[in-house]
């Protein structure tokens, strides 16, 4: 490689939508590398940090895919925020999990769950303003975005996180063989 | 991965040409069957040695002589010019494969199949990384109705080989595809529609040739944990030309 790396740090935003934060504690399970990660990137918002709206990032990770607006609304901003994004998980590629209520009918779902669900007594489906409104599909993130990179796995493991995270830093696209590409 | 050279043979066998190498064959061979004979893997799903072509998933097409052809429906000849492993080769097969995950509900964290499943493990082979394409999320039956058998039709890939097995190998006809274009489906052959009502044995071959989890036993689905299954253990490209070794140029002819 010819070109200059950059010496300053990687800003890095990551962020769980319509996800378990399993793909996060994955993250976190490269264990002591974390130490030479922090040597090459500084994380701006995340649950990591509490920060809670990304500045000009480098690069943003977004676990979970879109069951409501507001997870739009932040997979919008991170887009607009982060030159490249990487979808991170089963749930932002494929909706995953949450996604298996599609075939059903959004209104059932919820009459099913907070009126009519077993041990529900006097339910009625939730409607403070406040919360954010379902959408009626669950959707993977580049249903609504363009997307960089994806890195399969429920969670992904963390040693092919490291991988997309050292070849990134480095430049380089992101190559992962047998064994770190898992969709289960 | 060189093939291996048929030794003391009394006539050489005729070849063509695949990628690097010279692969032999027997005339009569499709050209799939002399790749995987000589230990050569072509990408495949509605392939299976034990029957006849059947060249519906396309997943096995190669440039044949500078056209696309399935290689699993093409007869070996001698000088064939076979490019597999080409970069739009893959990514043609790519496509493909990431259709068979869009059009249907491919839920793989909460599949009993994952790990043993060949439509994954081609997959990974592939390298896919992204079905791409919006996922079409289409609403399709769960038939539990069978003691033994569970029937979920969301991960069907329709590559007919329980229709294959049942009508030639298991002589009961159970399966069947109906319907055309995005509307085809698998159906069972029972005035009712449902598994339970056939004469399905969990021992009938149809059982044991679906490729990917819409043909699954009942009460076994977890026995083997995720992580050390078939594809955990190594990629479909070795598993699928493993004997090919032992037995050069006979593993892939069928009976």
């Amino acid at each position: 490689m010819t070109t200059v790396a950059p010496k300053r740090k990687l800003r890095v935003a990551t962020t769980s939508l319509a996800g378990c934060f399993g793909c996060h504690m994955s993250l976190l399970d490269i264990d002591e590398r974390l130490v030479d990660l922090l040597d090459h990137i500084e994380l701006d918002s995340s649950p990591l940090t509490d920060i809670k709206s990304p500045g000009m990032c480098d690069l943003g990770i977004i676990e979970g895919g879109l069951c409501n607006a507001e997870n739009v609304h932040v997979l919008r901003h991170m887009r607009e925020r982060c030159r490249v994004l990487v979808a991170l998980g089963a749930c932002a590629i494929t909706g995953g999990l949450p996604a298996q209520r599609n075939h059903l009918d959004i209104r059932d779902c919820l009459q099913t769950v907070y009126m009519t669900g077993v041990g529900v007594h006097r339910g009625f489906i939730p409607n403070d303003p406040e919360l954010p409104l379902p959408l009626d599909k669950v959707h993977p993130l580049h249903d609504v975005v363009k997307v960089d990179y994806f890195l399969p796995g429920c969670p992904p493991p963390a040693e092919a996180i490291w991988q997309l995270l050292t070849d990134l830093v480095a430049g380089r696209t992101p190559q992962l063989g047998h064994g770190l590409i898992h969709y289960d | 991965m060189m093939p291996p050279t048929p030794t003391a043979a009394p006539v050489p066998r005729p070849t063509f040409q695949l990628d690097d190498h010279q692969v032999p064959f027997t005339p009569g061979q499709t050209v799939i069957q002399a790749a995987l004979a000589a230990g050569i893997y072509i990408p495949h799903l509605c392939h299976h040695p034990d029957f006849a072509p059947h060249g519906s998933c396309k997943v096995c097409t190669c440039r044949i002589n500078g056209r696309m052809a399935t290689s699993c429906t093409f007869p070996a000849a001698e000088g064939l010019q076979v490019e597999s492993e080409a970069p739009e080769v893959q990514a043609l097969r790519r496509d493909l494969v990431q259709f068979l995950f869009t059009e249907g509900n491919h839920f793989c964290p909460s599949c009993e199949q994952s790990g043993d499943c060949k439509l994954q493990a081609v997959a990974y082979d592939l390298g896919l990384l992204t079905g791409h394409y919006n996922p079409l999320f289409p609403d399709r039956p769960v038939d539990a109705s069978h003691s033994d058998v569970l029937l979920d039709t969301n991960r069907c890939i329709l590559c007919e080989l329980c229709v294959r097995a049942s009508a030639t190998m298991d002589g009961k006809s159970i399966f069947a595809l109906s319907g055309r274009g995005i509307t085809k489906h698998l159906v069972v052959n029972a005035e009712s529609g449902r598994l339970g009502d056939t004469i399905l044995a969990v021992t009938d071959k149809a059982m044991s040739v679906c490729p990917v989890g819409a043909l699954i036993r009942k009460r076994q689905g977890f026995r083997v944990p995720i992580g050390q299954r078939t594809y955990d253990a190594a990629p479909i490209r070795e598993i699928a030309v493993q004997g090919a070794a032992t037995a050069p140029g006979t593993g892939g002819q069928t009976p």
